[in-house]
């Protein structure tokens, strides 16, 4: 990897009673990229995203970002620092307009009302929601809602921005419309990590993806070397899969 | 805030502030007063339970230890009412803020919340009802001695003057929360905890300043309630008819709106007082009129009536 590490997850483990929901998992993010979190359904990725943003506290390892060891810090306090997430479960503050549930996020950097209105209202602008500004959050479509998480995420006005499926449950015109509003955000100075399954999506936006199954890391690269990889056909098909599918190929 | 925000609370305290020059028998008098005094209280509970969405069974510990701080300075430390009714607010902004830091420190939410408020409250209460600085289950008589300067009025007028005064700063209040950072970092917190956090609300801290901000003006209910009637007794200060009314009266008149709570509470108490009149003093009716009311309003929210007059029409 030629550019500097900026978010560097190292030997992160995490338990739920009896269940390893994370194991031992290592992985770099470089700044400026786009990087993928890939992997089967359960494979730990949003618990991964919920450590790495002080929601939760991993069992073992540590998150270092920017060389800084930021391991338990709360969420808080991380997106006054420049980390922000969005949610993979939306979560909309459901009794207000799209303006003020974006404007929440553009109140950390902006104390008057009146500019946390006005930063609002260019990120609705960027993430395609300036005509939906008045309507209650509740009352969107699921593709209006990831949006809005979307931009309250970006009205913090994040250095590293974490995605949980931003694209899931959308249609591909919806698709279409999302993937050049990411990119643009990368190229408006933020790194991004993005977990999606959408893979037409992956392989058009990301530089380097990680795959995660059953807690571990089992494959890091571009996204068209992860995706030959038997280990990641295997775990996303099941066992024996890539033996199978390349023994198709050559019949 | 512009100018325009505060264009309807300068109109509400404009009409108001005429009522006395029409209104002039001392029961009416009476009955504003102590209306005011209620809807004080109900706007320091709209703080934290209608923009922070905490809702409290216990405002009688604020409002209670400012009553009792503006009695027990004048009659014990012979300081003048004015600065003891300052000090007394202070004490029960003081108890909000400790409140809040063994609640919100420890997580608690919800149901929990409001019986550890509660809780706070009767303990409280019965402090004060065998505590000797208290006055005992006696209670505390405040010397009349009636002086402007000693925050005792000739005419009843001026004392609803003050009242007034006190509810219009706490609109200004309110209203002020309503388009500042805090407000809408409260807002955050009560539609959202999680999601507010991730945003960079510091959650416990928004929350602190919430109950702070609230024991003081419920607090400043109490002080006055302390000097208008110049007695007090533990069932009265720390007693639960002050909690459910400063909670009742939001509810009804729309929680976490500016009007609100006056809204509510000049129902609250008109209801309460036309059934006086109409089936005469049986105690307990007016609990019966507000537990109707309350059922009605949860049934029913106000936000709905439009809609449900549309398809009554129908
Ligand atoms: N708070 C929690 N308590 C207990 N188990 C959890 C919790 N969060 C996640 N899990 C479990 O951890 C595993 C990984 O979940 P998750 O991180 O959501 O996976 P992914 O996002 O990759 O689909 C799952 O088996 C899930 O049930
Ligand atoms: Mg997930």
């Amino acid at each position: 990897m030629s550019r500097v590490s900026f978010l560097s997850v190292q030997g992160v483990s995490k338990r739920f009673g009896g269940l390893l929901a994370v194991s031992d998992a290592s992985f770099e993010v470089a700044e400026g990229s786009i990087t993928g979190l890939i992997g089967p359904n359960g494979a730990g990725k949003t618990t991964l995203f919920a450590i790495a943003s002080g929601f939760e506290q991993p069992t073992t390892g540590r998150v270092i970002w920017r060389g800084e060891d930021i391991t338990g810090r709360p969420p808080h306090r991380l997106a006054q620092d420049g980390l922000a997430r969005t949610f993979q479960i939306v979560q909309p503050f459901a009794g207000l307009s799209v303006r003020e549930n974006i404007a929440v996020g553009a109140f950390l950097r902006h104390r008057r009302r009146a500019d946390a209105i006005a930063v609002a209202e260019r990120v609705a602008e960027r993430v395609g929601l300036s005509a939906e500004l008045d309507k209650p959050a509740a009352a969107l479509t699921v593709a209006g809602r990831k949006r809005v998480e979307l931009a309250k995420a970006l009205a913090t006005e994040p250095k590293l921005l974490l995605l949980d499926e931003v694209l899931a449950g959308l249609n591909p015109s919806e698709v279409r419309d999302i993937v050049p509003v990411v990119r643009a955000i990368r190229d408006g100075g933020v790194t991004v990590l993005m977990i999606e399954h959408v893979m037409q999506a992956v392989m058009n936006l990301c530089e380097t993806v990680h795959v995660l199954a059953q807690g571990r890391i089992i494959a890091s690269g571009t996204p068209h070397s992860v995706v030959a990889d038997p280990a990641v056909i295997e775990a996303y098909l099941g066992h024996g899969a890539a033996k199978r599918l390349s023994g198709a190929a050559h019949a | 805030m512009t100018p325009r925000d505060l264009l309807p609370i300068a109109g509400f305290a404009a009409a108001a502030a005429l009522l006395p020059l029409f209104v002039t028998a001392g029961t009416w008098l009476n009955f504003m007063i102590f209306t005011l005094i209620i809807c004080l209280a109900a706007q320091g509970w709209n703080i934290l339970g209608g923009f922070g969405g905490q809702y409290s069974f216990g405002h009688a510990a604020f409002f209670g230890t400012a009553a009792y701080g503006t009695a027990i300075l004048q009659l014990r430390y012979g300081v003048n009412p004015y600065p003891a009714f300052a000090a007394g607010i202070a004490a029960a902004a003081a108890v909000g803020w400790i409140i809040g830091v063994l609640a919100f420190r420890s997580g608690l939410r919800g149901s929990y919340f409001a019986l550890v408020t509660l809780a706070f409250a009767e303990v409280f209460r019965v402090l004060a009802n065998s505590a000797e600085v208290t006055g005992g289950a006696a209670g505390l008589l405040i010397k009349l001695d009636v002086r402007p300067e000693n925050f005792q009025f000739e005419s009843r007028a001026n004392f609803y003057w003050i009242a007034l005064a006190l509810v219009t700063g706490a609109l200004v209040l309110t209203r002020w929360l309503e388009r500042s950072r805090l407000g809408a970092q409260l807002v955050a917190v009560r539609e959202n905890e999680s999601a507010a956090r991730a945003l960079g609300v510091d959650a416990l801290s928004v929350k602190l300043s919430a109950i702070t901000l609230s024991g003081a003006v419920t607090g400043a209910a109490g002080g006055l309630y302390a000097q208008y009637f110049l007695y007090l007794d533990a069932n009265i200060a720390y007693g639960t008819w002050i909690s459910v009314e400063a909670l009742l009266a939001p509810i009804i008149g729309g929680a976490g709106t500016v009007f609100g709570p006056v809204l509510g509470g000049i129902i609250l108490h008109s209801l309460a007082e036309f059934t006086k009149t109409l089936v005469g003093r049986i105690p307990g009716v007016d609990l019966v009129i507000f537990g109707a009311l309350l059922i009605l309003v949860v049934r029913f929210p106000p936000r709905d009536i439009p809609g449900l007059l549309k398809r009554w029409r129908r």
